[in-house]
């Protein structure tokens, strides 16, 4: 019978059904960090529990880590403390830790994928919402609290709910200067920051086929913010070419007969769904966010509703009726699990070659790894940034979430790449985010102010693909 | 492991208005820098109760409340388990709404904290009588699926499995996951990746 790559990946992952109804579901890839960890260690300490299979967790340290000044012990205690306590865990279970020693740190969704950790068919969990980005690969992945990441670590398993499948069909093409995050912003818009709740989102259509794995990444990081635990897209030809030659993934003629068994767990032809909702690529526009949340969101040269949420206004600082465009920003932010990786520097970098950061702006750049930034670095897109005024940091969560010193200050509005504008999130209790491509990021700390890449980059700069 | 069952939950309430609030809302990053969960209720809605005056939290009328009023989507945005350890480390031992945030809810069922959700009529209903006043005792009852409160009873609805789990004391899973691990090991041993069998 015709099925679903959530239901085929569901049923190979079922231990049991538990008595209370919910799925014993064997977790194959399991992403820690210092954030989530602690407590789960101690937890499990304290019911003398070990780590049921140590070389299906992976670690790395993203959240807390300065991306200015690297050395150790960090100046912030409780960084330091963080870090150590996830290195003391790592090595009393024999947990591989890629640190910032090794050379392939980064934030916990970018170095998955780029080491090939992740890979089609998988269940995948981490104590961070945006593990939903994995599903990019045709993986079930989800966030989990740190009594599941207790959970995982002592049994590889987690209690489940069955998911709904929505399949969100995407046709036609993207017009220049209209990305990925574009594409997932106008679907959490239509569809409601609790639209997805129950459900995992299918990404499909000839719009998202023709997608790279790195915006098929920005598309399904930001499913959580829909509602949607989890999103994916089903395994093709791009996902493999990406995965062949990676350092984690099959290699040899394993690959030859892991693409058999990846192609097998991808959705069938005419598979059930429970839901279905279909939109026009070439209706998207490059598209901001003005509120509290990232459903709070309008094409950049769209006037905000006349019915938008009064709370939301009164804590941005905008009316009804206004355009974001035009917009005065303190700050601009390239960086986060949802627009960190290479080409979304690369795409940064094409609009403002050769042009200079607004001298009120105070601009950054942060890879999501120490792979894409070494890899930037070699196409020279590093000096493209620092020349135009950008700083240039080394890998980690940064400003998307401020727990480590990169910050907003006071009521500072900041063009931000990341995913969630709620208040506070940027670090400043006042603080505001508009969320926008990476490219839209750039143009804003080059004019100063929010604009439509579309008009910002002369007609002869190719945007996009 | 635990086998503390959650049934029935007695004691006043402490309303919060807002839809889709957010767990950075309810408990700021910043706080989530340490290696335990201790301290986390002196923090719950810091940011929010510093730009309002009159912040629920902060009111003294709801002092020693147990059990939370809330809107739609509450505890959504990051899975930062925090935020409901924030809550009931606060002496909150279930938390009423319309909707919650699926992994929120996840979380609380780890802590024994039941999240039910009732329409948007009931949580009104519920929000305005201890807004009137704050003295007014909240009697949850999980076998019935009920709550009563000034005289009235309205009715609760839970998943079958996270009822299920409270009122059995199973809703810590850690046991219930390694009670047959044969199992799991027959499903590892299917799983190509697993065994690099491809």
């Amino acid at each position: 019978m015709a099925s679903t790559l959530l239901r085929k990946v569901w049923d190979a992952h079922t231990v049991r059904r538990l008595p209370n109804g919910q799925t014993q579901l064997f977790v194959g890839l399991h992403l820690i960090h210092e954030v989530t960890t602690p407590q789960a260690f101690d937890m499990l300490q304290a019911r003398g529990l070990r780590v049921a299979m140590t070389d299906r967790t992976i670690a790395t340290v993203d959240h807390i880590v300065p991306t200015r000044d690297q050395r150790r012990p960090f100046l912030d205690v409780m960084a330091e403390d963080m870090l150590s306590a996830l290195e003391r865990n790592c090595r009393e279970h024999g947990i591989r830790l890629l640190d910032i020693a090794s050379g392939q740190q980064g934030i916990v969704h970018v170095i998955g994928p780029e080491l090939g950790l992740t890979q089609p068919g998988m269940t995948i969990a981490c104590g961070d919402s945006h593990t939903s980005t994995h599903g990019a690969f045709g993986a079930v992945a989800f966030g989990i609290g740190t009594s599941q990441v207790r959970d995982v670590l002592a049994s590889q398993c987690l209690a489940m709910e069955p998911l709904k499948v929505r399949r969100i069909d995407v046709r036609g093409r993207l017009e220049r200067g209209v990305y990925a995050k574009d594409v997932i912003l106008e679907i959490i818009r239509r569809l409601g920051v609790k639209g997805g709740a129950g459900y995992a989102y299918e990404y499909a259509g000839d719009a998202i086929a023709r997608l790279s794995m790195d915006e098929r990444m920005t598309i399904c990081n930001m499913s959580i913010e829909g509602g949607a635990r989890a999103g994916y897209v089903n395994p093709d030809e791009t996902t493999f070419a990406y995965l062949r030659g990676r350092p984690f993934a099959p290699q040899g003629d394993a690959f030859e007969r892991a693409t058999a068994w990846w192609s097998s767990m991808a959705s069938d032809p005419g598979a059930a769904y429970d839901d279905e909702v279909v939109l026009q690529a070439s209706e998207i526009r490059p598209t901001v966010t003005w509120g509290i949340n990232p459903g709070q969101s309008v094409a950049v040269d769209e006037p905000l509703p006349a019915n938008a949420d009064p709370e939301a206004l009164a804590f941005m600082g905008f009316s009804a009726g206004q355009r974001v465009q035009g917009t005065k920003i303190d700050v601009a932010f390239v960086g986060s699990c949802t627009n960190a990786r290479l080409s979304d520097l690369r795409e940064a970098a094409r609009v403002i070659r050769g042009q200079h950061v607004a001298r009120h702006v105070k601009a950054l750049v942060v890879p999501g790894s120490q792979a894409v930034r070494a890899a930037a670095e070699r196409e020279g897109l590093d000096r493209v940034f620092l020349d135009a005024g950008f700083e240039w940091r080394a890998a980690g969560c940064s400003m998307c979430l401020a727990m480590n010193p990169d910050r907003l200050e006071g009521r500072e509005i900041c063009a931000s790449s990341s995913n969630r504008n709620f208040k506070g999130r940027q670090g400043s209790p006042t603080g505001r985010t508009l969320l926008m491509s990476p490219a839209m990021v750039a143009a804003a700390a080059v004019a100063g102010e929010v604009v439509d890449v579309r008009q910002f980059a002369p007609a002869e700069v190719a945007l996009g693909r | 492991m635990a086998v503390e069952r959650v049934g029935e939950i007695r004691g006043t309430g402490l309303p919060l208005r807002g839809d889709d609030i957010d767990t950075d809302r309810i408990i700021p990053a910043r706080f989530l820098k340490a290696i335990t969960f201790e301290g986390l209720q002196d923090h719950l809605f810091e940011d929010d109760r510093a730009q309002a005056a009159n912040h629920p939290v902060s009111n003294p009328a709801y002092a020693g409340a147990r059990v939370m009023l809330v809107q739609s989507n509450f505890g959504c945005g990051s899975s930062r388990e925090h935020a409901p350890q924030a809550i009931y480390r606060r002496g909150i031992r279930l938390v009423i709404g319309q909707s919650f945030s699926e992994i929120f809810f996840g979380n609380s069922v780890a802590l024994g904290m039941p999240c039910p959700t009732a329409s948007r009529e009931t949580t009104e209903a519920l929000i305005a009588a201890v807004e009137r006043d704050p003295s007014t005792e909240l009697a949850v009852d999980l076998g019935s699926m009920t709550v009563t409160a000034a005289g009235q009873t309205f009715p609760l609805a839970l998943p079958a499995a996270a009822r299920e789990a409270f009122l059995d004391g199973s809703w810590d899973a850690t046991g219930l996951l390694l009670e047959d691990y044969d199992q799991v090991r027959a499903v590892a041993a299917r799983l190509p990746y697993v065994t690099a069998s491809w």
